[in-house]
């Protein structure tokens, strides 16, 4: 599927002869090859799940967060570079803030991934620049209801109702296009996202993981929480989980 | 020797003005006078002193006609590009917000009495009071300009809330009218302005047309006309 750009591929700023931009594609490489990511959108709101890799026995639980708050009403899910996610969430806080300041309003979910998605891609048109090796998947319940958008390294963002990148997107995806979304409620959604996550993950590559939740639906007030899927878990069995895992809130 | 005419002809353009906007069930009405005084020449009779910010906010002024009209100028540019970009009307908040920010933000610059008022799909019609410092407040009613100290005694009684669109408009014609009678820097006609769901409508309620209050006298043909 992939091919090799030899040539065209030093720098940000060279097409190749068949009009492709290999930096920004190698950039998705990094997203692709990090733990999965998913996001779905409920009738009442919006649920994102990460499945953080954990690389170490020593890492504290709970640490290395992959889902940030942007704002009240928002919350970001990052895949790939963690560096090139946090940086990006710095700047999706950054604008959200401004907007409110200057528009008196919070900021309008689509407006926000705009904005997210024009400085990820201004980061593709420069040579002394790179492209973010990370994708965000932008969850958020404004006054037009909840929303679920994702940006992508090349500067690409598309509205969703359900969304999943890393190692186990393709079957994440087909997980999710077996949900009902549209009759489901976040809490529901919360255990669905949970299922997925355990369902793709690899047990032989990969050791350890923790599942990182978080949810923005009329339950939570519209504001971005973090959730502990274990608390909603009491009509099924712990032990149909691996025991090498653990649940992070 | 100084010239005779100058203060007349050389101050600056001021509209001593009444303004007021009131919401009802289902919308706003905005009214004002239409007097523009330069010292106490009146430069305009029939100004317009309510001003179109989108489709669906307008604005009363009053204070400096300059002043009043740079800052609507600067706040219809950015709610176009506001709109473009968001894909949808903005909201009376965001409107108020960009008025309220340019009026604090410049207030040692400019002197300009403002009030924002409209209809949009979150709020239904609200009204924003943006007085001289720059303060931003949503009221059910708010008024503003020379002649709205005589108004405050009559709207406490006279304002109730969840008024149909009739009364609105009929309490903001009286008001303006009332305040014209006592306030020399207001005067002219009565303009208002309908903005609901359905859109916009704009009146026009000539001055001799106006309610008469206590020692008005009966305007009478004008000397003018007589040939």
């Amino acid at each position: 599927m992939t091919s090799i750009g030899t040539g065209y591929d030093l720098s940000v700023t060279t097409f190749s002869p068949d009009g492709r931009v290999f930096q920004v594609e190698y950039a998705s490489k990094a997203v692709d090859n990090s733990g999965t990511v998913v996001g779905i959108r409920c009738k009442d709101g919006v649920v994102l799940g990460v499945e953080k890799l954990i690389s170490s026995k020593m890492l504290l639980e709970g640490s290395n967060r992959r889902i940030h708050a942007v704002d009240r009403h928002a919350g970001m899910a990052m895949a790939g570079l963690a560096s090139d996610g946090r940086q990006i969430v710095t700047k999706a806080r950054g604008e959200a803030s401004n907007y409110r300041s200057f528009y008196g309003e919070e900021v309008p979910i689509g407006e926000l991934c705009d904005r997210v998605a024009h400085y990820a891609h201004l980061c593709t048109l420069y040579w002394w620049l790179r492209p973010f090796g990370s994708s965000a998947i932008l969850g958020g319940y404004d006054r037009d209801g909840p929303q679920l958008y994702m940006i992508e390294p090349s500067g690409v963002a598309y509205r969703y109702f359900g969304a999943a990148v890393g190692k186990g997107r393709q079957a994440a995806k087909t997980e999710i296009e077996k949900l009902n979304l549209t009759d489901m409620t976040c809490r529901q959604g919360v255990i669905a996202v949970a299922k997925i996550i355990y369902g793709v993950h690899d047990e032989a590559k990969d050791k350890a993981f923790e599942l990182e939740m978080s949810w923005i639906c009329d339950e939570s007030n519209r504001e971005h929480q973090r959730v502990n899927p274990s608390s909603f878990l009491a009509p099924l069995s712990i032990s149909s989980f691996h025991s090498t895992t653990y649940v992070a809130f | 020797m100084e010239p005779m005419a100058s203060q007349w002809t050389e101050a600056p353009h001021s509209m001593g003005t009444t303004i007021m906007a009131v919401e009802y069930d289902g919308g706003v009405i905005l009214g004002a006078d239409s007097r523009t005084t330069t010292g106490v020449y009146v430069a305009n009779r029939a100004s317009d002193k309510i001003t179109q910010l989108t489709d669906n906010v307008y604005l009363c002024r009053s204070g400096s006609a300059a002043d009043s009209q740079v800052v609507s100028d600067y706040v219809r540019y950015f709610l176009n590009q506001h709109t473009i970009q968001l894909g949808r009307p903005s909201t009376v908040k965001t409107a108020g917000t960009l008025v309220k920010e340019l009026s604090y933000q410049n207030k040692s610059f400019l002197e300009t009495g403002l009030i924002v008022a409209g209809w949009d799909k979150y709020d239904g019609g609200s009204v924003y009071g943006i007085p001289l410092g720059g303060t931003m407040l949503r009221l059910p009613f708010a008024t503003g300009g020379s002649g709205s100290s005589y108004l405050y005694g009559f709207l406490d009684q006279a304002w109730k809330p969840d008024m149909t669109h009739e009364e609105a408009e009929k309490l903001v014609v009286k008001s303006i009218a009332l305040a014209i009678a006592r306030d020399g820097a207001s005067g002219g006609v009565v303009r208002t302005v309908t903005v609901n769901e359905q859109g916009v409508e704009r009146k026009f309620h000539a001055g001799d047309k106006l309610p008469l209050f206590y020692e008005e006298i009966a305007p009478r043909p004008s000397p003018l006309r007589a040939h």
